[in-house]
């Protein structure tokens, strides 16, 4: 009888570990109520270590959704006042220095922001990752004393900037922690620290990122947010070319 | 004595006229050859050194790690007391400073909105200095196509074929999109006041040459620059001296702790250059050694045949009473005379030849076309001192050396079967 139980344990033991994580999607879920708003309004800066010097840039952006966004400038005195408009897939790049704006497409999305670690599309996006991504709880970690679930995410589309993450989901807030992001060919391509985790209105949001591009030389990029507001009106305005030259 | 051999010469034909034209075909090919190898590497060195090695090259360590990716973010810092310091300690030399970028290059329509773009492989040069030596160094006025030179801040020179893809002409605007220093993206409007086309497939593609004040501004780069050239006033390239003074100034910059310190190379040191010239070396030797063996086996043999053909010529000079080494004493100062024809005339069709292909040269653009190697469009052969002499050596060599093979047989006639022999 006793033999009978252990080999019945033994069988259902793993059942009973996958029973116990919660289904990908859910967690997805979770993190999207976080992290994404219908729009906001961000004001940030950037600390770039470079492999001679560290410099900061600060700047200001609207975003509506994942699909359109507006940043501007604010110092150093040289970037002061270049702007940024993405509309879905198209963005353009506005010089005060030049008063030229120049359409930025295709691979050129995927270049570095004023030297730093993240790319226009990682500045640009706000994405929905249950839009993008299937998920699958894989195992338990813990990082910085928080419990986490470790998420593996596969692309459902293949034009997408990464095509598998690793989350690190905080069990409790349901924010990641730790991303690492990954090119089509397995190659680790980004690993993002996200720390400072502040509750504003409903929502657990990180204050302070550190994104580390791994085929780039230098210690990473800390995004520090200043201040940030979520689902507030954007002036329609600025989601224009118009609002470029302005 | 000469006389009489050349007499000799001039009366049987068959004994000059074909070793005559074996030896001039072999100096002709070994003159023409030694022209071409000497052009076309004369040529490729010339065109890297003025375009990208200089006859010495510095830069940062870390840069010259990464050369091939134009890596500004580690070019050398503090470069105005360094150019400083070298004007001063070696005026035997004229030092440049220049910047290779690469980027977009937008032209605007009427509203200042895209029109056209495409990608610029850019060289920033002191083009608005009065005593810059670089517009002589990079052939600029001549490699002039449309308009003019820029003559003063924010002008620049495109590439003529770069500018027909775009379909700018001299005097419209234009937007250098390109990377800053530090990696932002820049953005600068200039003038195109002018094409040039340089004639070599990997300085044409995509050109962009601006004035380096204009592009220091524009990628951030202030007191730096990404490499400083060295050239030695006479325009030649001394291996002796430039290996000392790289020896010198690397000696006295060695810091192993700072990545980003200058490092001198010196040209035979890049961009494979000294495999090259090895290379060149190498083939004019074995072309040469290849050309002497082959004739002197034809020249052996045309002996041999001019031998049995004189069989009785020789029998009979032995028979009345002439010495053997002095038979092979005649045939060898006979082949020398024939050596001596051929390669007159050897060298003057190879130099011919040399000449017109000096003058002309042969256009190979096509085949560079999507080349990176700094090699011009058109190969020229080069006629140097060496070019009057050099065919001389096969020529002569050949000839005697044939004649002393097939002369041997004289000394194995047996003076007591000669009459024998002159009976039958």
């Amino acid at each position: 009888m006793m033999k009978r139980l252990l080999l019945a344990t033994l069988l259902l033991l793993p059942v009973m570990g996958q029973a116990a994580y919660p289904s990908g999607v859910s967690v997805l879920q979770k993190i999207d109520e976080n992290m994404v708003s219908e729009t906001r309004i961000t004001t940030a800066r950037m600390v770039i270590h470079d492999r001679r010097d560290t410099r900061t840039v600060a700047f200001k952006s609207w975003s509506q959704g994942d699909q359109n966004a507006f940043t501007e400038y604010l110092s150093p005195p040289r970037e002061q006042g270049t702007k940024m408009l993405k509309l879905a897939d198209r963005l353009w790049m506005y010089s005060p220095n030049t008063d030229r704006t120049i359409q930025i497409s295709g691979h050129m999305l995927r270049q570095s922001v004023m030297g730093s670690d993240l790319s226009y599309e990682d500045m640009m996006e706000n994405p929905r990752l249950t839009d993008l991504y299937d998920a699958e709880v894989t195992g338990i970690e813990t990082i910085d004393g928080r419990v986490c679930w470790l998420v593996h995410l596969t692309s459902r589309e293949s034009d997408v900037a990464y095509q598998s993450r690793r989350l690190w989901v905080d069990q409790e807030r349901y924010v990641p922690v730790r991303e690492e992001l990954y090119a089509k060919s397995g190659k680790l391509l980004k690993r993002i620290d996200l720390k400072d985790f502040k509750q504003i209105d409903e929502r657990w949001f990180p204050i302070r990122m550190r994104f580390k591009d791994i085929l780039k030389a230098g210690a990473g990029t800390e995004f520090i947010i200043e201040s940030i507001a979520f689902n507030v009106p954007v002036p329609e305005h600025l989601l224009s070319k118009a609002a470029l030259r302005r | 004595m000469m006389r009489f051999l050349l007499k000799g010469l001039m009366r049987d034909r068959s004994r000059s006229l074909f070793p005559v034209l074996i030896v001039s075909l072999g100096v002709m090919l070994t003159v023409f050859l030694h022209t071409w190898i000497e052009g076309t590497m004369g040529d490729m060195i010339r065109s890297n050194a003025n375009f990208s090695t200089g006859h010495v090259k510095i830069m940062s360590k870390a840069y010259a790690e990464n050369e091939a990716q134009l890596p500004n973010d580690l070019a050398l810092l503090g470069v105005e007391e360094l150019l400083g310091k070298l004007r001063q300690r070696h005026p035997e030399m004229a030092w440049v400073e220049r910047i290779r970028f690469g980027g977009l290059l937008d032209i605007p329509d009427e509203q200042g909105e895209t029109r056209t773009q495409g990608p610029a492989t850019g060289l920033a040069v002191d083009l608005l200095s009065p005593r810059s030596p670089e517009i002589t160094i990079l052939n600029i006025k001549e490699s002039l196509v449309r308009g003019r030179l820029p003559a003063k801040a924010g002008e620049i020179l495109v590439g003529d074929d770069f500018a027909r893809q775009l379909k700018a002409a001299a005097g419209d605007p234009a937007t250098l999109v390109s990377s800053t220093m530090h990696g932002s993206m820049s953005m600068q409007n200039f003038t195109i006041v002018g094409t040039i086309r340089f004639g070599i497939s990997a300085m044409d593609k995509g050109a962009l040459v601006a004035d380096v004040t204009d592009i220091r501004h524009a990628l951030d780069m202030r007191d730096a620059a990404g490499e400083l050239l060295g050239y030695f006033r006479d325009d030649i390239y001394h291996n002796a001296a430039a290996t000392r003074l790289v020896r010198e100034f690397n000696g006295k910059h060695h810091n192993p702790d700072d990545p980003y310190g200058p490092v001198m190379i010196a040209l035979r040191d890049q961009n494979g250059l000294g495999d090259y010239l090895n290379m060149g070396r190498y083939y004019a030797v074995i072309a040469t050694t290849v050309f002497v063996i082959a004739m002197s086996i034809v020249l052996w043999n045309v002996g041999l045949i001019g031998g049995l053909r004189r069989y009785g010529e020789v029998g009979l000079r032995l028979a009345i009473g002439e010495n053997k080494s002095h038979v092979y004493g005649s045939i060898m100062i006979e082949a020398f005379i024939v050596g001596v024809i051929g390669s007159c005339i050897g060298t003057a069709v190879g130099l011919g030849l040399a000449m017109y292909l000096q003058t002309h040269g042969l256009d190979i653009g096509a085949m560079l076309k999507n080349s990176s190697m700094m090699m011009p469009n058109v190969m020229r052969a080069q006629i140097t001192g060496t070019t009057y002499y050099i065919g001389f050596i096969p020529g002569l060599f050949s000839t005697v050396l044939g004649a002393a093979l097939s002369g041997i047989g004289v000394y194995r006639r047996q003076t007591a079967q000669l009459f024998k022999e002159l009976e039958t």
